[in-house]
């Protein structure tokens, strides 16, 4: 009970700061609406889809919304890094709950955040032209979460080992533009020289991205962009659970980094 | 065990080869204001880091509250507060928010919760600025709301880590009429450190800590007492010729300092009138007081409390200004 309550007041309070500086949100959407409009624009006219009949405008919509999310949860480890420069994190390290309550609260709190620009992302659908009913979107939740509470989870382990800022945003930048352009938000995973096909499969962004493109398309519409792995072609709910697989390692990792740290 | 407070059995914590903490032991009764002076980096702030769980000691035991720091650390930290020496306010949320997280975390129950957070806002007269954000609080609110926030879930023994540290001589004083106040009301054990020779006086003991070791335990008066005699500064026009004048006619030592001749003499109100109607050298100042605990200090470790030690102490030093470049 008591180390609930701690997962619910460090997250509550994660939610609260973000409330206070909800603008910042307006960052975390910006470039996802860059790359919609301007790649989507530009690159529609171009771009065939290996020959089906999808435009590539709703070929990329799904990705951008992985992306957002994504992009969102691996700077959630931000927070972490404030805290401890701040001070604030002494405070929560020696009150009497578990490091493990406390790994288990900013994680939510980072995919819990991670959501809103995702969701605000979808406000678009219609003016791009994307078919999106409200049933999608509560299919979509969970898997988005999903994808949120498992790059959050990456996103705290690393900040959990980092002194500064600085160093966290650098380390950050390195791995989100890597797994973003390798996880199918922009071209589909087919067809791709080996080296660059081993990147995108090993990418577990690529996993987080196809269930959300299966969702939004429907499942005959984004059967030739499903992912291939080891000759298998991978279902929506084996990508799902290699999401989780990769996600219960992270928040592991993190809750054993908190309790190893000085 | 039971009624003890705080205690510590040849407890060592080192970085590297450096011992912060070396080899000390002392004990703290129930419902004591404890005091640690010394220098910066004597070992103070690692001390309170193993008895508040932040950190392991290399060997030797520490108990708090009766519980030991290394294998009962939930019912150490359920026992305890802390006040830090850094900042550890969430300086985007209110004053009143930053309670109720406290509240949480430390299970106060919600029934008395903000009945507790009103009365400890009260106590550091803050209830008014309550839904301000901390942003706009100044250094002295930070450090009271700090204070309010430790005593928020009733600790057994607060420990106070320089609590005092930058701030202006009223706010100092009001502080510490909170923390005698809370002694005298709730029966809390307090354990403080500082460097600030005054504050340590207001202490009921005092453990001197030099380069991680304890130089001397006991009372203000008692530790004053050790120096005994008076402090007698002269300035003349020839302190050599003084100086050996002092020592060939009273046996006394002297140490020169800054022009001055320091030499110390009980009863030394009496000693006054006779020494300068008898004096040869011609005097130019003539000063007395009484021993101080820099005196003690200075006794004890050899050196002033306020240089800084290069030596010994230059890993924390290192540490402390990592943390404020934003460790």
């Amino acid at each position: 009970m008591r180390n609930l309550r701690a997962v619910y007041i460090i997250w509550y309070r994660d939610i609260l700061r973000f409330w206070h500086d909800r603008m910042r949100m307006m960052g975390a959407i910006t470039m996802p609406l860059l790359f919609l409009f301007i790649f989507g624009s530009g690159l529609s006219a171009s771009m065939g889809l290996n020959n089906t009949a999808i435009n590539y405008i709703d070929f990329m919509f799904p990705g951008i919304i992985g992306m957002t999310v994504l992009t969102s949860a691996l700077m959630g480890g931000t927070s972490l890094v404030w805290d401890k420069e701040f001070g604030f994190l002494k405070e929560v390290l020696v009150a009497p709950v578990s490091r493990a309550s406390v790994a288990t609260g900013k994680v939510l709190g980072s995919a819990t955040i991670a959501l809103i620009p995702g969701l605000i992302i979808m406000i678009f659908a219609p003016i791009i032209g994307v078919d999106f009913s409200v049933i999608t979107v509560l299919k979509l939740l969970p898997l988005m979460f999903l994808l949120a509470v498992s790059v959050s989870s990456m996103g705290i382990l690393l900040a959990t080992r980092m002194k500064s800022m600085e160093a966290f945003q650098m380390i950050m930048q390195l791995l989100m533009m890597p797994m973003i352009f390798l996880s199918g938000v922009f071209f589909p995973l087919k067809g791709l020289p080996a080296w660059l096909n081993f990147l995108t499969k090993v990418n577990p962004a690529s996993y987080g991205v196809a269930p959300i493109r299966e969702v939004v398309l429907g499942k005959d519409m984004s059967a030739p962009f499903s992912i291939n792995l080891f000759g298998h072609t991978m279902t929506l709910w084996e990508n799902v659970a290699i999401v989780a697989v990769f996600g219960v390692v992270m928040i592991a990792l993190a809750m054993w980094s908190f309790s190893h740290q000085e | 065990m039971t009624n003890k407070a705080i205690e510590v059995i040849n407890l060592v914590k080192k970085y590297g080869q450096l011992a912060a903490v070396n080899d000390i032991s002392f004990d703290v009764g129930q419902g004591e204001i404890f005091g640690f002076l010394g220098p910066n980096g004597a070992g103070k702030t690692t001390t309170i880091k193993i008895l508040c769980t932040l950190a392991r000691p290399s060997s030797g035991q520490a108990a708090v509250s009766g519980f030991d720091v290394v294998h009962q650390q939930r019912q150490v930290r359920e026992s305890i507060g802390l006040v830090f020496q850094d900042p550890s306010l969430d300086e985007k949320l209110s004053g009143i928010q930053n309670l109720r997280f406290h509240a949480m975390i430390y299970d106060v129950p919600s029934k008395v919760r903000g009945q507790r957070i009103e009365q400890v806002l009260n106590m550091v007269e803050l209830w008014d600025r309550r839904n301000n954000k901390v942003t706009s609080y100044s250094g002295g609110m930070k450090r009271r709301l700090e204070l309010a926030r430790g005593l928020l879930h009733n600790p057994k023994v607060l420990f106070l880590d320089e609590p005092t540290l930058g701030l202006d001589p009223q706010t100092r004083n009001r502080i510490w009429e909170y923390i005698t106040g809370l002694q005298k009301r709730e029966g809390t054990t307090i354990f403080l450190t500082t460097h600030y020779m005054d504050e340590a006086e207001k202490a009921n003991r005092i453990a001197i800590i030099d380069n991680g070791k304890i130089v001397a335990i006991d009372t203000p008066t008692k530790l004053k007492e050790m120096v005994g005699k008076d402090i007698i500064t002269i300035r003349t026009d020839d302190n050599a010729k003084a100086a050996e004048e002092i020592t060939s006619r009273y046996q006394l030592e002297t140490r020169a300092d800054n022009n001055e001749l320091i030499f110390e003499k009980a009863g030394g109100e009496e000693f006054l009138p006779a020494f300068i109607k008898e004096f040869n050298t011609e005097i130019l100042s003539i000063s007395l007081r009484r021993p101080s605990l820099d005196d003690v200090f200075l006794k004890l470790t050899g050196h002033e409390i306020r240089q800084e030690q290069a030596s010994g102490s230059f890993k924390e030093m290192a540490k402390r200004f990592g943390r404020n470049m934003g460790h």
